[in-house]
């Protein structure tokens, strides 16, 4: 099956900073894919290249089999891009702006194309700004906007970098129901964000980049098992556990949090919890307050990043 | 290219379309100004001079509309294109344009189509207002409107080099006033080169747009300081340079695609 977006070795450098170095990656079709990684990681500079905003040094990028340089109709055809920034051009109206995207990308005017707008419009809750012009929007509106210049030639690969950077969570919600629902209708969706739960919840799959280089790359379950652990945080009468008769392989990490008395524990399986809390009933001691945590994409993504500063550190 | 050539494309077309209306939609401060200061040239000049002096046996007055209407043409090209890149740069919306499958011939040549378009509205509205200053005869039409669309051209392709090379507003006022005004004022808008020292008419003959301003001047009145084909060869050279530059740069990306 043709990659929905392919990247193959490749390097992008500004001045004396790799921006990519040597960055590999396949997405599927109609996969929802998380990019994720600390700011100057390098995924904004690998969105223009995809998008043809920016060259890379050496390497070949595609987007649905189409070569970005070689084939560059083609493959923009097959990309919508929701920028970071927040641009706009003030000459125009909401619709005037989409008309002109739609002909850009070689729609012709007709009734399908207006439909099509209208849709658009009515899914973003825009219809009642159709007329206004771009500058007269509110910061959300123009955000909308902006998703729906990314839609107007239906491009099966749509590509949201950071979009709900300073939106209020209504429109955060609006947004990802609709962007939830252009995956469920089979588009292949690449989200950069630095809200971290929202990858968890919406992406299967996820890399991590960190100095131009793919650090991590899994679904989504997988990154959370393999880095990240459930946690058993509790209170007791006692603020020593290790004199409650815990081994140290029964505690496999943990950190108190002074002054209240909380312990944290960190565990792979629920059936680790037992013998812990068993150590604490044979010891006689009362547990005042107990709750478990989740694994979550914060801790895999704090925990990868601190492994590639230690490699670094070593291999300096 | 033969693409271009053979059927506009739609995205080629949108953004000539666009570009026409980014201008047209503040019309005042795009076409009415620039008239408007033109008319004040006039009227200042056609005060003091009018009945002093003749130059190529037309008076005075009459020998300065086509001189201003063609400034106006060149000033207002330059401004299209430059001015539009700019503003698309330091706001950002030029994402917009080169995030769709149009090449860069026809990136080109929709900005300085649009440029032209601007020129000629704003002559075209130049020549209106000023036309009964002075009894303007029309010898030869067709090298009026091709002087007109050639150095609306040349000012248009130089405003995007302008544009792209640009990163600020403060560069291209820069390149406006140290450029393009000293370039349009002595290049005989207000008078002959022939009433120059001779130093500074072979000074006047390394100006490029004295050559459009003249070879303009001829359509209306059948004569002019140097041969209309030759102003239109030098024209079209400096045509065929600039449209090289820009398109090689466009090519490459150069500030535009990292």
């Amino acid at each position: 099956m043709t990659a929905a977006i392919r990247v193959e070795q490749v390097f992008k450098r500004f001045g004396s900073v790799r921006a990519l170095n040597g960055i590999d990656l396949d997405i599927q079709p109609g996969e929802f894919f998380g990019l994720l990684g600390p700011n100057g990681a390098g995924k904004t500079t690998l969105i223009s290249a995809l998008a043809g905003l920016s060259r890379p040094d050496s390497g070949r990028l595609a987007i649905m089999g189409f070569d970005v340089e070689t084939d560059y109709r083609a493959a923009r055809r097959q990309l919508g891009v929701v920028p970071q920034e927040l641009v706009f051009d003030p000459f125009f109206s909401v619709r005037e702006t989409l008309e002109n995207q739609a002909g850009y990308y070689g729609i012709d005017p007709s009734r399908q194309r207006r439909a099509w707008i209208d849709e658009i419009l009515d899914n973003l809750d825009l219809t009642s700004k159709a007329d206004a012009n771009m500058r007269t929007l509110s910061g959300g509106m123009k955000r909308r906007v902006l998703v729906a210049q990314a839609l107007v030639h239906r491009p099966p690969v749509i590509v949201l970098d950071e979009p709900t950077a300073g939106v209020d969570v209504e429109l955060r919600q609006t947004l990802w129901q609709f962007v939830r629902r252009l995956n469920e209708d089979g588009h292949t969706i690449v989200l950069t964000t630095h809200y971290l739960e929202e990858a968890e919840n919406l992406c299967g799959r996820i890399a991590m980049l960190k100095a131009g280089q793919v650090v991590a790359l899994d679904t989504t379950p997988n990154l959370l098992s393999r880095f990240s652990s459930h946690t058993l945080r509790l209170r007791t009468a006692s603020d020593k556990p290790a004199q409650l008769g815990m081994t140290q392989e029964l505690i496999r990490e943990k950190t108190q949090e002074r002054p209240s008395g909380w312990w944290t524990f960190a565990f792979a399986h629920f059936d680790e919890i037992e013998p812990l809390l068993a150590c604490i009933r044979n010891a006689g001691c009362m547990i005042d307050e107990l709750e478990i945590g989740k694994p979550d994409l914060e801790d895999v993504f704090v925990r990868v990043m601190q492994e590639q500063n230690q490699e670094q550190v070593r291999t300096a | 290219m033969n693409h271009l050539f053979l059927k506009p494309s739609r995205g080629f077309i949108t953004l000539f379309y666009k570009e026409v209306l980014r201008f047209w939609k503040v019309a005042a401060q795009t076409v009415a100004a620039p008239v408007l200061t033109a008319l004040l040239y006039l009227l200042i000049f056609s005060h003091v001079l009018a009945s002093h002096v003749e130059v190529h046996g037309v008076p005075y007055t009459a020998f300065l509309v086509p001189g201003l209407v063609m400034m106006s043409v060149l000033q207002n090209a330059f401004a299209n294109t430059s001015s539009s890149l700019i503003q698309s740069k330091v706001t950002g919306n030029l994402v917009f344009v080169l995030l769709p499958p149009i090449s860069h011939n026809e990136f080109f040549a929709a900005y300085v189509l649009a440029s032209v378009a601007r020129g000629l509205v704003v002559g075209a509205g130049v020549l209106v207002v000023t036309t009964w200053f002075g009894a303007l005869s029309y010898a030869a039409p067709l090298w009026i409107l091709a002087f007109a669309v050639m150095g609306g051209a040349i000012m248009g392709t130089l405003g995007m080099i302008a544009g792209i090379w640009a990163e600020k507003y403060d560069q291209l006022a820069a390149f406006q006033n140290f450029l393009i005004l000293p370039l349009t004022f002595l290049s005989g808008v207000f008078y002959s080169i022939a009433s120059l020292p001779p130093f500074w008419q072979q000074v006047s003959h390394w100006n490029p747009v004295f050559y459009m301003i003249d070879g303009f001047r001829y359509g209306f009145f059948g004569v002019s300081d140097i041969s209309p084909w030759v102003s239109f060869l030098v024209g079209l050279l400096c045509l065929v340079i600039l449209s090289f530059i820009t398109l090689n740069t466009l090519k490459r990306g150069y500030k535009l695609r990292a």
